[in-house]
């Protein structure tokens, strides 16, 4: 093998270690997401608006953070944080929206 | 320069009082009375060869086949079990030798078309399961469980006395109950829960119709039925178990029940139906 590929091959393997590890959440990621999505939680509990599926969400992100599987923790607390963030949307949408449904 | 303080003062006034007016305006905007007739029509209108009376039977009302399965049912009813035992509650004195009947208008007998009712001297909404359990804490007793048997037989036995009666709810004139009923309203028609449905949805959009197995009730009514036997309960359910398992069907998380919502939704949705006779307890699938 010349050194040509040789130094081709090291770098290949050093970028897909480096991508490897970029990709890879870590306990730090799973806190701040999770911590990200209870605070969007809690707005629409003020807004007396929360979704059960946002709770059993959040459970599934703790309970993968206290498996140490932070891959899965950070994608369920994202998805809650979607799932709280709509559920405030339709609480501050509804002020006014509800009105179109009402008999007259 | 007088003047023009003067002509700045005056648009300053001019404004403030239009300010004023908006609010005032929006208050009188509440017309419960148009809205119960408006609601009312809409429902007569929606389903013309049903009498007036008919929509507290809920979906058997609305089906041919379920009405002759609930005539049928109504020989020996679900909810007699419930019944007896809450006139027995009703009768057993406190430990402190009073009964509910000491609590309530007319010993409690034949009352049930008056709640919910607004207590002036508190301010807010009392429902008929609210007064119950503030009795017994006033005579040294533990609340009951609002969801629970306990609740649904001591409210079972409080309609049945009341059976055939017109709600009756009234809404004084005390801008405080006004905005208790149109918070109702509003909690009625407002989305909620991931399935992004209101009450309306199912009980003014889709009353008669099918959602997986269940015949879907109209919302006039709905309440004068109330505590039910519930076949998909398995047993028996008040008011607030109603309306939490409602949120909870759409994937909303439910509040506390007795809390401000519940207290005015059940007061609207019970004021629109004035006129319509009690018929609780019910049955229903």
């Amino acid at each position: 093998m010349s050194a040509a590929m040789r130094a081709i091959f090291a770098a290949s393997a050093l970028l897909i270690a480096t991508a490897t590890a970029a990709l890879a959440a870590s306990e730090a990621d799973y806190k701040a997401a999770y911590a990200a999505a209870e605070t969007a939680n809690k707005e629409a509990g003020l807004l007396r608006n929360q979704w059960t599926t946002t709770a059993s969400t959040l459970a599934a992100a703790k309970k993968a953070g206290e498996a140490g599987d932070f891959d899965t923790a950070v994608a369920q607390a994202k998805e809650a944080e979607a799932l709280a963030k709509a559920s405030i949307f339709q609480a501050t949408s509804e002020k006014e929206r509800w009105k179109d449904m009402e008999v007259r | 320069m007088t003047r023009r303080l003067a002509i700045r003062a005056a648009f300053a006034a001019f404004a403030l009082g239009m300010l004023a007016y908006v609010p005032a305006r929006a208050a009188e905007s509440i017309d419960p009375a148009a809205d119960k007739a408006a609601f009312q029509k809409f429902f007569t209108s929606k389903f013309p060869k049903l009498k007036l009376e008919d929509f507290v039977n809920g979906p058997y009302s609305m089906n041919e086949d379920l009405h002759k399965q609930w005539e049928e049912k109504e020989q020996f009813p679900p909810y007699e079990f419930s019944l007896e035992a809450g006139k027995e509650m009703f009768a057993t004195p406190f430990k402190n030798g009073k009964t509910y009947a000491d609590c309530f208008p007319n010993q409690g007998i034949g009352i049930r078309q008056n709640y919910p009712y607004f207590d002036e001297k508190e301010g807010k909404v009392v429902t008929l399961e609210l007064a119950l359990n503030r009795c017994r804490e006033a005579n040294g007793e533990a609340p009951f469980s609002y969801v629970k048997d306990d609740m649904a037989a001591l409210t079972a036995y409080m309609a049945f006395t009341s059976r055939g009666k017109p709600m009756d709810i009234k809404i004084p004139n005390d801008p405080r109950a006004l905005e208790a009923y149109q918070k109702g309203k509003e909690y009625f028609y407002t989305r909620r829960g991931q399935l992004n449905f209101s009450c309306a949805t199912c009980h003014i959009q889709s009353p008669g119709q099918r959602i997986r197995a269940e015949v879907l009730a109209p919302a006039l009514g709905i309440l004068n039925a109330m505590p039910i036997y519930r076949s998909e309960w398995s047993g028996m359910g008040t008011t607030s178990r109603r309306f939490t398992t409602c949120n909870s069907q759409i994937r909303g998380v439910p509040l506390n029940p007795q809390d401000d919502e519940y207290r005015n939704l059940e007061y609207y949705l019970s004021y629109v139906s004035n006129g319509l006779p009690i018929s609780g307890p019910g049955a229903r699938p």
